[in-house]
């Protein structure tokens, strides 16, 4: 889009404002902008958090590349694949690193799928 | 032998930084500013905006004329690093830290923003390092020992962007990563990654960065850098500072860890001041809180290095008009490569001379509150409301990037149709991010957003796991290297014998070690194709491989061409095989008094020649200088302008026991025939072998000198007691 300036025309409801009004407008807007996409990013999650997850649960990254790309595969990523890791070790009575290492190797991915097939309530 | 703290005379040992690493735990966490140390006296003077000085650093050059002070100003100091080779890196950083930096900035290799995980290992980067966390922790090490070694805490920064943000800012979280780049919008707007999946993982990555205290810089600078009017897109930069500031705060980050990176957009012929004063106060008026990181223009950066340190210089008097928390440097050679060790250096030096010469200014001058410094930057502010309001008409930031809005060069409300435009369906990652589930749960610290903690009772939702990286560093897991190929161990083993401690061998290096690269500059009186065409000649012909030129500046069309090439000098020299002059034995002060008291000296001295220099043939005799008198020499000062006839007739009359000549005009070797002058009349006159006959002058080498005639030269750097001590020691000789 093309547009040539027109400033002194759009500025019209601007002009009688004090700068400390222009300032609170502008923050006013920015939080306009910005509420939405921080209410994306508490409903949303990504491969890169659940990597960052299982790297703080003490997994490798190449560990945690390999657990999200199986929580993606079973859909399981939007429980969370930390999650996944967590009650796949308490079902299986094992700590938290030995059940990532077990997951990792691809033979357990239907086990932990039965594991959220109910859920909590939100 | 385990290396943990440095020794000034000894080069740093890589081998025992990279010894042991997967044992190496930060020490601390979070950013660090200077300490304000106002009415602070060094040398003769005050200073009133500068902070605590170092222990150990590389002053100014003319720092030895006020007892080699070396004032360190109130911003933070960032030197960007990143060759390629971490290894050669950690040399520059304790170089860059001497010389006032206390902000080291690891640009990241080409590619690694689309690279989906963590790098490990150390492979060889292409314009910036590979980060990774061996290389982190490396670097983090020796500056452990560095900062301990300069006396100020050492910041450490790279960059938390890409598609994998959350996994690299749990990494610097864990490893003591001091700083950071983290805006969403850089990924959007200059790496097409997928505009959902990055403002989605930017708050998980600014999450951790609050929970670790990093300082946080956003990318709004690219902007300026992008656009094809760089001035222009004032109003939009205020808006992505907007936005990745308050995101950032909201997510928790506090404000004054939160930096905006501006830059004045302008640089000359145009009148920058002018232009970009107002941007930078209306910035400072609307951002109050929050912390301005300086950085400089690198849009209109050509190849000379003389042209960018001006235009640096001129962004630094913007600085100190407004404010600066952080001083970026840019290296003056960023126009001709990736810069050099010795650009580094310069960089820092020019931000700390700029900003110790200009302490104090702000208590002298003042902004105007009329005028057009406010009624711009009043209308930058209102253009940037204007193009807030119209992204919220279009549906909001989504939309609005859809829409083209950002780095258009318009001067907005203009629009001229050259922005950047992605789709909210498009770029990299995109369709990747999941919408959380009900009983969605991250049983980790520092996580954003939804998390089910109520279906298992608890509120700490680490401690379901019995703590995390974060609070249990030990559960850390530590990757040495992946490619047997591709690693720092060969890369080493390749330059051994150049290797300190204990290097054979020397060769010149501008990047990696014994990378033998110099530098040449070269003028021919020709207009600048055939200047090209020789210097390349010229470099071949000195025997470099890899001859290029870097820098072509017009002295005139046709009468002279300045030429600076680079090249590689394809040998390398044994260290034992250098003859090297020892250090000239100087007598302590008694044994001087004592030799003058036993048997007193008496001599005659003068600037030679047509030259009106005095200063430094003062500071040789002059008993408040700490020069010859103090030792009870007499001394009988002549003046400037001296005829070589008229010192040598002085010292007949007096019957001086030494003659001193200072002679600093160097044009045409004017100071070795003054001293061959001054030699053949005292040896016509007969009393040559008698006088002692000393010649001294900034540029004065010693071993000229005597080939001129003299018995002795003195050069730069020379004090009373060097003159004094020959003095004695020449006597004793010719009395046998």
């Amino acid at each position: 889009m093309k547009r040539t300036d027109d400033f002194q025309a759009r500025r019209g409801h601007l002009a009688g404002l004090s700068d400390q009004q222009l300032h609170e407008r502008f923050w006013r807007l920015a939080d306009q902008l910005v509420d939405p996409l921080l209410k994306m990013g508490r409903e949303y999650t990504s491969p890169a958090i659940e990597r960052s997850v299982l790297l703080r649960m003490g997994f490798s990254s190449l560990e945690a590349r390999q657990l999200v790309e199986g929580c993606t595969d079973q859909q399981l990523l939007a429980h969370g694949a930390g999650h996944v890791v967590y009650r796949f070790a308490k079902a299986q009575g094992l700590d938290i690193r030995q059940a990532g290492l077990k997951l990792a190797t691809g033979e357990h991915w239907a086990q932990a799928r039965e594991l959220f097939t109910g859920g909590a309530a939100r | 032998m385990s290396q943990d703290h440095l020794n000034p005379e000894a080069p740093i040992d890589l081998s025992a930084i990279l010894r042991d690493l997967d044992q190496y735990r930060p020490r601390r966490r979070g950013w660090t500013w200077r300490k304000p140390a106002p009415g602070l006296k060094m040398g003769p003077f005050t200073y009133r905006d500068c902070t605590e000085p170092l222990q150990a650093s590389v002053p100014l050059p003319p720092a030895h004329y006020f007892g080699g002070i070396d004032p360190q100003p109130a911003p933070v100091i960032t030197t960007e690093i990143a060759s390629g080779r971490f290894e050669d890196d950690i040399r520059r950083m304790r170089m860059a830290a001497w010389h006032g930096a206390d902000h080291i900035m690891v640009i990241r290799t080409a590619g690694q923003s689309h690279f989906d995980g963590l790098i490990e290992g150390t492979p060889q980067g292409m314009g910036g390092v590979p980060i990774t966390r061996k290389q982190v922790r490396a670097q983090r090490k020796a500056l452990d020992m560095i900062e301990d070694e300069v006396g100020r805490p050492i910041n450490y920064h790279s960059y938390v962007s890409g598609v994998a943000g959350p996994d690299i800012a749990v990494m610097f979280a864990e490893e003591g990563v001091n700083g950071c780049h983290q805006d969403p919008q850089y990924n959007v707007i200059y790496r097409n990654i997928n505009m959902a999946r990055s403002f989605v993982d930017a708050c998980e990555s600014k999450k951790l960065i609050a929970w670790s205290g990093m300082a946080q810089i956003d990318g709004a600078h690219n902007a300026n850098a992008t656009a094809r009017d760089a001035w222009k897109v004032m109003p939009e930069l205020m808006v992505q500072h907007a936005i990745n500031s308050l995101f950032s705060a909201k997510v928790g980050i506090p404000k004054e860890n939160i930096c905006l990176s501006t830059v004045p957009p302008t640089a000359t012929p145009a009148p920058c001041v002018f232009m970009d004063l107002p941007y930078a106060v209306a910035l400072r008026d609307l951002f109050a809180g929050y912390r301005m990181r300086a950085q400089m223009n690198t849009k209109y950066i050509e190849a000379s290095t003389r042209e960018a340190t001006v235009t640096h210089v001129l962004n630094m008097l913007i600085s100190k008009l407004t404010s600066a928390d952080i001083q970026s440097t840019i290296t003056p050679d960023e126009g001709r490569n990736v810069p050099w060790h010795i650009y580094n250096l310069e960089a820092c030096d020019t931000a700390k001379q700029t900003l110790v010469g200009l302490d104090g200014l702000m208590e002298m001058v003042q902004l105007k509150d009329q005028g057009p410094l406010r009624e711009h930057a009043r209308e930058l502010k209102e253009r940037a409301v204007l193009f807030m309001e119209e992204m919220l008409e279009l549906g909001g930031y989504f939309a609005a990037v859809e829409a083209g809005f950002f780095v258009d060069s318009g001067n907005y409300p203009e629009r001229n149709g050259d922005g950047i435009v992605r789709r909210l369906d498009g770029g990299i990652g995109a369709g990747t991010i999941v919408l959380r589930e009900p009983d969605y749960l991250a049983p980790v610290t520092a996580h954003y957003g939804y998390n089910n903690l109520e279906q298992y009772g608890t509120d700490d939702p680490a401690s379901l796991i019995g703590g995390c990286t974060l609070e249990a560093p030990e559960k850390i897991v530590y990757i040495d290297e992946l490619d047997e190929t591709d690693n720092v161990n060969l890369r080493m083993a390749e330059v051994a014998e150049f290797t300190q401690p204990g290097a054979g061998k020397l060769r010149p290096e501008m990047e990696w070690l014994a990378d033998g690269t110099v530098l040449v500059t070269l003028f021919f009186p020709t207009g600048r194709k055939v200047a090209e065409a020789a210097a390349l000649e010229f470099g071949r012909r000195m025997n470099l491989t890899d001859v290029e030129v870097i820098n072509r500046e017009v002295g005139h069309p046709v009468e002279g061409t300045r030429i600076e090439i680079k090249g590689k000098v394809p040998f390398s020299v044994d260290i034992d095989s250098l003859v090297i002059p020892e250090d000239p034995v100087v007598l302590d002060d008694d044994a001087l008094r004592a030799a003058i008291e036993e048997k007193p000296m008496r001599v005659v001295c003068g600037t030679v020649g047509q030259d009106e220099h005095s200063v430094g043939l003062r500071e040789i005799i002059d008993i408040k200088h700490g020069g010859i008198e103090k030792y009870g020499i007499e001394v009988h000062y002549l003046g400037t302008s001296v005829p070589p006839e008229k010192l040598v007739n002085a010292a007949i009359e007096m019957n001086a026991d030494a003659l001193l000549a200072s002679t600093v005009i160097s044009h045409d070797d004017t100071h070795y025939k003054n001293i061959s002058r001054i030699h053949q009349i005292a040896t016509e006159m007969g009393v040559r072998d008698r006088l002692i006959f000393v010649a001294g002058g900034t540029q004065v080498a010693p071993d000229l000198a005597r080939q001129a005639g003299a018995d002795e030269g003195f050069g730069r750097g020379t004090h009373g007691n060097h003159v004094a001590t020959f003095l004695v020691q020449r006597r004793q000789e010719l009395a046998g």
